[in-house]
C-alpha cells in the first residue's frame, strides 16, 4: 500500500515536471514561463524527497523557488512589454535542427540508461533515516567538504560584485542623462 | 526503497535536459533562454540526488547544493547583462547580439 502511495506522488510529480518544463520552453509571455519553472521548481522538490534529499529539497523550495525566482519576476516586471521577444529566432532550418538535437541527445541518453538498467543502477544502497537530513548534511559540509563549502562563498561574492559592476551607469549614460535635463 | 528506482528519476532527469537544451535553441528572448538555462541545470541536480540515493553517499547532495549555488550566481549576472542591455535601448533578441563591444 504504503508502495502504491509513493508511486502515485511519484508519478504526478514527474508528470507535472515534465509539463511544467515543455510549458517555460513553449509559453509565448515570460510571465508565464517564469510561473511555470516555479512549478517545475516545486515538483522537482517532491522528487528529490522521494530519493530521500531532505535537505536539498528544503533548500529547492526556499532558494530556487523562492529568491531567484522572485528576482526573475521582478526583472520580467521591470521590462514590461519589452521582455516579449518572438516566439522562435533563426531560419526554418535552424528551427528543426534544434528540435532534433534536443531529440537525439534524449534519446541517446535513454538508450545509455536501458542499456545498463537491469544491472548496476537497480541495486540501490541501504540507506539510514538520517540520510540527506539538515543535521547529516550540516556536519559533512563543515568537516568533509569544507573546502567546496568556501569556494561557494567566493562564488557568490564575485557574482554579487559582478552583479554591481553590471548595474553601474557608464559615462556616457550619464552624459546623456546630463545632457537631456540641460 | 519503496516505490520507482533510480533509473526512473534518471530518465525523467534525461528528459528535463533535453526539454532545456530545446529551449535553449530555440527561444530568442534572453529572458526565456535563462528559465531553459535553469532547467538543465536542475535536470542535473536531478541526476545527482539520484545517483546520490544510489550509491548511498551524500556528495551528490552536495554537489547539488554547488550546483544551486551556481545557478543563483549565474541568474544575478545574467539578469544584470538583460537590464543592461534593456538600459542602453538594445532590442532584447539573442540573434541581434553580434558584436563585443564596451
Amino acid at each position: 500500500m504504503e508502495n502504491f502511495l509513493v508511486w502515485v506522488i511519484w508519478l504526478v510529480a514527474a508528470g507535472a515536471c515534465l509539463v511544467t518544463g515543455l510549458r517555460v520552453v513553449t509559453a509565448s509571455n515570460p510571465f508565464s514561463s517564469a510561473l511555470s519553472l516555479i512549478g517545475n521548481l516545486a515538483s522537482l522538490a517532491v522528487l528529490y524527497l522521494l530519493a530521500s534529499g531532505e535537505f536539498v529539497a528544503a533548500a529547492q523550495v526556499l532558494v530556487y523557488a523562492g529568491a531567484v525566482m522572485v528576482m526573475f519576476l521582478f526583472v520580467i516586471a521591470y521590462l514590461g512589454g519589452r521582455a516579449d521577444a518572438p516566439w522562435a529566432g533563426g531560419t526554418r532550418t535552424i528551427q528543426i535542427a534544434s528540435v532534433v538535437t534536443a531529440a537525439a541527445l534524449l534519446a541517446v541518453t535513454l538508450v545509455a540508461l536501458m542499456l545498463d538498467a537491469g544491472g548496476r543502477l537497480s541495486d540501490e544502497a541501504d540507506v539510514d533515516r538520517a540520510f540527506g537530513s539538515p543535521a547529516e548534511m550540516g556536519r559533512y559540509f563543515l568537516t568533509d567538504q569544507l573546502l567546496a563549502f568556501e569556494i561557494t562563498s567566493i562564488v557568490l561574492l564575485v557574482a554579487a560584485v559582478g552583479g554591481v559592476v553590471l548595474g553601474m551607469r557608464s559615462e556616457a549614460e550619464a552624459l546623456a542623462d546630463a545632457e537631456e535635463t540641460a | 526503497m519503496s516505490g520507482p528506482g533510480i533509473p526512473w528519476y534518471l530518465a525523467i532527469s534525461a528528459m528535463l535536459f533535453s526539454i532545456g537544451v530545446a529551449g535553449v535553441l530555440l527561444r530568442r528572448s534572453p529572458l526565456i533562454v535563462l528559465l531553459s538555462l535553469e532547467i538543465m541545470l536542475n535536470a542535473s541536480n536531478l541526476a545527482f540526488v539520484g545517483f546520490s540515493r544510489l550509491f548511498g553517499e551524500m556528495d551528490g547532495q552536495v554537489f547539488a547544493l554547488a550546483v544551486m549555488a551556481v545557478a543563483a550566481a549565474e541568474v544575478c549576472v545574467g539578469l544584470g547583462l538583460i537590464v543592461a542591455m534593456a538600459r542602453r535601448n538594445l532590442a532584447l533578441d539573442v540573434d541581434s547580439f553580434t558584436e563585443l563591444r564596451g
